[in-house]
């Protein structure tokens, strides 16, 4: 079996994992080109960390069968460990003992020579910019340092496949930022990164493919524009300069659009949802027939919360509680 | 950040190859030693314990059981040096099931090592705490005015031999620690193992003056047969059966126990 020759990094046929009666994760199949960031987006307890330890080879699955960077999940987990790397959600570190003493350990533990080890120890502990806090216990570091010792860790014997569990959950906007560099670099220098988020901006700024997942089930896939026009869903807005010319055009605009438009007074705006752009054009030329002065307007792209909305009929953040077992 | 140093670091031109399964183990030990170097006062268990294990069974039996204090330390100092490593084995069980709450273990499940070396790895790092253990109490039983008739080669010998079995009894725990979910559970459980195990034996008394049901079970007691195998190595007297039954005690539960910890730890969910 040449395993080099598959062009996928995952492949997971109808994977379900079921803990007693509920299947956290039910019948997902996808596939993961190679040196892609796949970003696999849900809300707390949607299967995620299920997924990913399954992929991971910690879990096995209940059904289904999988393929990581070509070897068999079931039959083949050694070769898979070889080429994977896995930071999960919470520190994938010793905590009781130092950053640098950590990355030492996981260096020798995947076979580096002591010397070869702390070499690279002190590389890593450079490139992520940790080399002040390369002597101290890691329960001591903060979120962002956390992070980035668990990347390093991971990245130790630079994997083929990178899983992250939601690298970014509970970071600053400025720590983030940096987990985000550090992703792009794998990514740039070929390694493929399976990521889970619950942000959709996260997915939105990193992953080339995403998917989406709900309550064990992959709802949509695709990239973030595909997902995006798949709804097809875009906004026009229009402000007034006065509430009469607001009127007027609310009655204008009745009957008009498939979905009704909505109104905010405070703001004296219009917001039509269409799936035709050319429709705005019309929209916007019919005021012009009524003599009803625009103030501003604007197409507005969907979010990815209103893909999520679109597809689950309810809002992404709306579900669960934290750590239910996801 | 430096993004050329990190480009840099990112791309690894040779993959080391694999790490031996020795070399593994004892990277799991080195960590361990670590932590206990951060946390000194993990060392508690096999240091304070034992001492206050020896004072207060010579002190408080001494005078009922054998008439003075002197006599019965050295009849029961082998029986407590069992009892004592005996019940420290526990703790083996409650760091093990610490650990695996925390996401690290997943990491080092999802490397490509041999599986079993975590486990082997922190076990080898017990031996070292039970043997300090041994050391203590063997000292502050000289200090007492315990004899062993045997010499210092004796004592070795018997040290030696309670090592291997509390190794083997260890893999008991190991599996526990794996399967059960909440350490209060744990801690419970092993007490309620343990505390039958090391009183219903031959550390303090002799068996002939228990009633003929209990000396039943004292005479099946795996700790009986350490506890009588170290007496007679450390006094000189032949204890080549019970080192027998020793070996074969110990096998066994290092296949059985060994065996089902390895297969809880692969398949943990």
């Amino acid at each position: 079996m040449d395993h080099s020759n598959t062009s996928y990094a995952v492949e997971a046929d109808h994977l379900v994992k079921a803990f007693g009666k509920e299947r956290a994760v039910d019948g997902i199949s996808l596939k993961v080109p190679k040196g892609v960031v796949y970003g696999f987006l849900g809300p707390n307890g949607a299967g995620k960390t299920t997924m990913i330890r399954m992929l991971a080879t910690l879990l096995k699955p209940t059904e289904g069968q999988a393929k990581v960077m070509g070897y068999d999940l079931a039959k083949e987990a050694d070769e898979v460990r070889q080429s994977i790397s896995l930071t999960g959600q919470f520190a994938s570190v010793d905590e009781e003992i130092s950053g640098r003493e950590n990355l030492i350990f996981i260096g020798r533990l995947v076979g580096f020579s002591r010397k070869e080890a702390k070499q690279r120890a002190d590389e890593l502990l450079a490139a992520f910019n940790l080399e002040d806090a390369a002597k101290r216990q890691v329960k001591k570091y903060s979120g962002g340092m956390r992070r980035r010792i668990d990347i390093a860790a991971s990245i130790i014997t630079s994997p083929e496949l990178l899983f992250l569990d939601e690298p970014t959950t509970g970071l600053d906007p400025r720590s983030r930022n940096e987990v985000w560099t550090v992703i792009r670099a794998l990514v740039k220098n070929g390694t493929t990164v399976f990521l889970t988020t619950q942000y959709l901006e996260e997915a939105d700024q990193l992953a080339d493919l995403i998917g989406v997942i709900d309550r064990g089930v992959l709802i949509a896939e695709g990239t973030s524009a595909e997902l995006k026009s798949s709804i097809g869903v875009r906004s026009l807005i229009i402000e007034f300069e006065d509430e009469r010319d607001l009127n007027k055009a609310e009655s204008i605009f009745e009957g008009m659009f498939t979905q009704t438009p909505e109104v905010d007074r405070g703001r004296l705006s219009i917001s039509v949802t269409m799936k035709d752009q050319s429709k705005a054009a019309k929209a916007i030329g019919e005021l012009a027939n009524h003599q009803i002065a625009v103030k501003d307007f604007s197409m507005q792209q969907p979010s990815l919360d209103d893909v999520f909305l679109t597809i689950t009929g309810k809002p992404a953040k709306e579900k669960g509680g934290e750590a239910n077992g996801e | 950040m430096e993004n050329n140093s990190l480009e840099k670091s990112i791309k690894l031109e040779k993959r080391p190859p694999k790490a031996s399964p020795m070399s593994a183990a004892l990277t799991f030990a080195w960590r361990a030693l670590l932590r206990i170097r951060y946390v000194p006062e993990q060392l508690f268990d096999v240091t304070v314990f034992p001492i206050i294990f020896l004072l207060m069974f010579t002190y408080l039996f001494g005078g009922a059981i054998s008439g003075s204090t002197g006599e019965y330390l050295d009849f029961v100092l082998p029986g407590i040096l069992v009892m004592t490593v005996a019940m420290i084995t526990m703790y083996t069980g409650l760091d093990l099931n610490k650990d695996i709450e925390k996401g690290v273990f997943d990491r080092f499940r999802s490397l490509p090592i041999w599986q079993p070396a975590v486990l082997v790895g922190a076990l080898l790092v017990d031996v070292v705490r039970y043997s300090l253990a041994a050391t203590i109490m063997i000292t502050l039983g000289y200090i007492l005015g315990f004899r062993a008739e045997a010499g210092f080669s004796g004592i070795v010998l018997a040290v030696l031999v309670i090592l291997f079995f509390s190794f083997s009894l260890s893999w008991i725990w190991t599996m526990l620690g794996i399967v059960v979910r909440s350490e209060k559970a744990l801690m419970a459980i092993s007490m309620m193992l343990l505390f039958p195990l090391t009183f219903l034996s031959s550390v303090f008394v002799d068996p002939s003056t228990m009633p003929n049901w209990l000396q039943h079970f004292v005479d099946i007691n795996p700790i009986t047969f350490v506890v009588d195998a170290s007496r007679g190595l450390i006094h000189g007297y032949d204890v080549t059966s019970e080192l027998l039954i020793i070996t074969y005690i110990s096998v066994g539960l290092i296949a059985v126990f060994g065996t089902l910890t390895m297969y809880f730890f692969r398949n943990k969910n």
